[in-house]
């Protein structure tokens, strides 16, 4: 719990719905009858309302990206390093706006929510998002504030895949894209992760084809191996060394061989995918997850990503983490190589970080001071 | 608008309005910034160091973080009016090999770098017997970053040699002015030197 809210925060929050009647047609091939997005907003728009800033969240992240709901809260918004008075977000200068992704589990429009055909939750019934579904539903949002054209498009992992498909898809809606440690689509090896994750909870007997809610269980289970295994995917070695080493845990002085917790690493992966339980609905996590391995913009131009941009207007700043092996410098400088082929304006930083890809929240000094750069020189140029 | 360092100022004068640049270890960016304000060049930097990449993106210059020892693939084959390496040449780890990949990627290349033929300097060596240390060279030999010094004459041979044409050379003194007797005994008298060049045929 802060006791009192620092400075650099952006304070007490609370979180906004937009409800949208019109029938949204998906990319699979199905269509949601209107849909509600959850968000929160940090900031002022100004008068021409050229000062907004679009925050895209990641696979497990939500629409409350910085402050606190209330002062009990033992935890800020998950993006609290990069968005707030003075940081490189900063929003004495932008209207700041992030949502909970359709099919998100946090308030917006998905699996946990009722479905008006049958009245019941809609549990593995709702339609497969992708994100170019969450783009589509962002920009209803962005004309529900009057936002004709975000000053910039920001998001990190899931979300600055996001920020590219703005750029993609509503080429004239944002002036600027920030892509933090992305990667233009999943790899063999990131797709492999997402499966086991994926088979993790519908192989959980509680899980029962999805329709747990109305069985009153939780697929507790597979839910927290989920994210177990996805935890050792946003750390590095180097990280997990460094905060575990082998350490057996607290307290105990010796083995005992046992199956119970031995180590401290498996404590705290063990805490993590418990908190997880609490916090997330397992359809929404196998929804999320899909979108991610289906994300692939060059697809359609026969895989050349240059192709898939050609029509990109917006200036891009691509950062990636060196010790982030789920994705890699490598993965945002085909981002990079794609927009220097079309002739786009792009710049890319190389972050020097050990913390894996769990980097992009942290607050690091080289990766706040690019940021605030780039951020800075967008606020200058629409006089915030 | 700040005043260009006197190399710089040169360089900007051999870029001709609306083209395009590639600038190797741009620094701060303040070519480039210039290039783009007054003539309508558009382009990119390639720097290695994190602070400056965030005085460039600060003041909207395209800079993508790169390792020039890496050479230029992230680059297509002629997609550049000039390539410009200004003061980086004698710190890369095969100038040889880069000279050859910025006339890949460009039209033409620029390059300064010190001239290690300079009077000053072969009369340090000369006389004291100890690697000379000046203006432009201001690092001890244990810990420089300019490990392949040459004379204006090693510049102009590898040219010969690589079948490169120099179109354009001016020369400054180690102040980065203009040196009085400019095109007299340019390998004694020039501390800097500027080179504009294409390939040969």
């Amino acid at each position: 719990m802060p006791k009192t809210i620092p400075s650099d925060s952006v304070g007490l929050v609370a979180p906004r719905h937009a409800r949208f009647d019109e029938p949204l047609a998906l990319e699979c091939g199905r269509e949601l009858p209107g849909f509600e997005l959850v968000y929160e907003t940090y900031g002022t728009l100004n008068a021409d309302a050229s000062n907004a800033v679009l925050i895209c969240h990641a696979l497990s992240g939500t629409h409350h990206a910085a402050g606190y709901h209330t002062l009990e809260d033992s935890k800020p918004g998950w993006w609290e390093a990069i968005i707030g008075p003075g940081k490189p977000v900063d929003t004495n200068r932008f209207f700041v706006v992030c949502s909970n992704n359709l099919g998100g589990c946090h308030g917006s429009t998905g699996p946990a929510t009722v479905n008006p055909a049958t009245g019941e939750p809609w549990g593995p019934d709702f339609p497969m998002v992708t994100v170019h579904d969450w783009v589509a539903s962002q920009a209803r949002l962005a004309d529900h504030l009057g936002v004709h054209r975000w000053a910039a498009v920001v998001g990190g992992s899931l979300g600055g895949m996001q920020a590219l498909q703005w750029a993609i898809d509503y080429p004239d809606r944002l002036a600027n894209a920030v892509t933090v440690a992305a990667a233009p689509r999943l790899s063999a090896q990131n797709i492999g992760f997402n499966e086991v994750a994926r088979q993790a909870i519908r192989g959980d007997p509680d899980y029962h084809e999805g329709r747990y809610q109305a069985m009153g269980t939780v697929p507790r289970r597979g839910l927290m191996l989920a994210r177990m295994l996805g935890h050792i995917t946003y750390l590095s070695d180097e990280a997990m060394h460094e905060k575990f080493g082998r350490d057996l845990r607290e307290g105990k002085p010796d083995y005992d061989f046992h199956y119970g917790v031995e180590f401290e690493v498996e404590s705290y992966l063990r805490y993590q995918g418990r908190a997880f339980i609490n916090r997330f609905d397992a359809n929404t996590y196998l929804l999320m997850t899909k979108a991610l391995d289906y994300f692939d913009p060059a697809a359609a131009h026969g895989g050349d990503l240059a192709r898939a941009l050609a029509g990109v207007q917006a200036r891009f700043l691509v950062l990636a983490f060196t010790s982030d092996w789920r994705f890699p410098p490598a993965r945002s400088l085909e981002i990079v190589r794609a927009l220097l082929d079309g002739n786009k304006d792009v710049s890319y930083s190389e972050i020097e970080a050990d913390h894996g890809h769990d980097a992009f929240l942290m607050p690091i000094p080289q990766y706040r001071d690019v940021f605030a750069g780039y951020m800075g020189r967008i606020a200058r140029e629409i006089g915030a | 608008m700040n005043a260009l360092r006197n190399d710089l100022q040169l360089v900007a004068d051999w870029i001709a309005p609306d083209s395009r640049v590639l600038d190797l270890g741009c620094g701060d960016g303040s070519l480039l910034a210039r290039l783009a304000a007054t003539r309508g060049v558009t382009g990119y930097g390639l720097e290695i160091d994190p602070e400056k990449i965030t005085h460039c993106v600060e003041r909207g210059v395209n800079v993508i973080q790169r390792d020039l020892d890496r050479g230029l693939s992230d680059f297509d084959a002629d997609s550049f009016d000039y390539v410009v390496m200004t003061q980086t040449l004698q710190s890369v780890r095969r100038p040889d090999r880069l000279l050859e990949e910025m006339l890949r990627v460009g039209r033409e290349g620029i390059v300064t770098f010190p001239n290690f033929g300079h009077w000053r300097l072969r009369g340090y060596l000369g006389f004291f017997g100890r690697m000379p240390m000046s203006g432009a060279l201001s690092y001890t030999w244990y810990d420089t970053p300019n490990i392949h010094l040459c004379t204006l004459h090693d510049f102009e041979a590898l040219c010969t040699e690589r079948h490169i044409d120099i179109i354009e050379r001016s020369t400054l003194s180690h102040d980065l002015r203009r040196p009085r007797l400019a095109g007299v005994m340019p390998n004694l008298l020039a501390e800097i030197a500027l080179y504009r060049f294409r390939r040969a045929g």
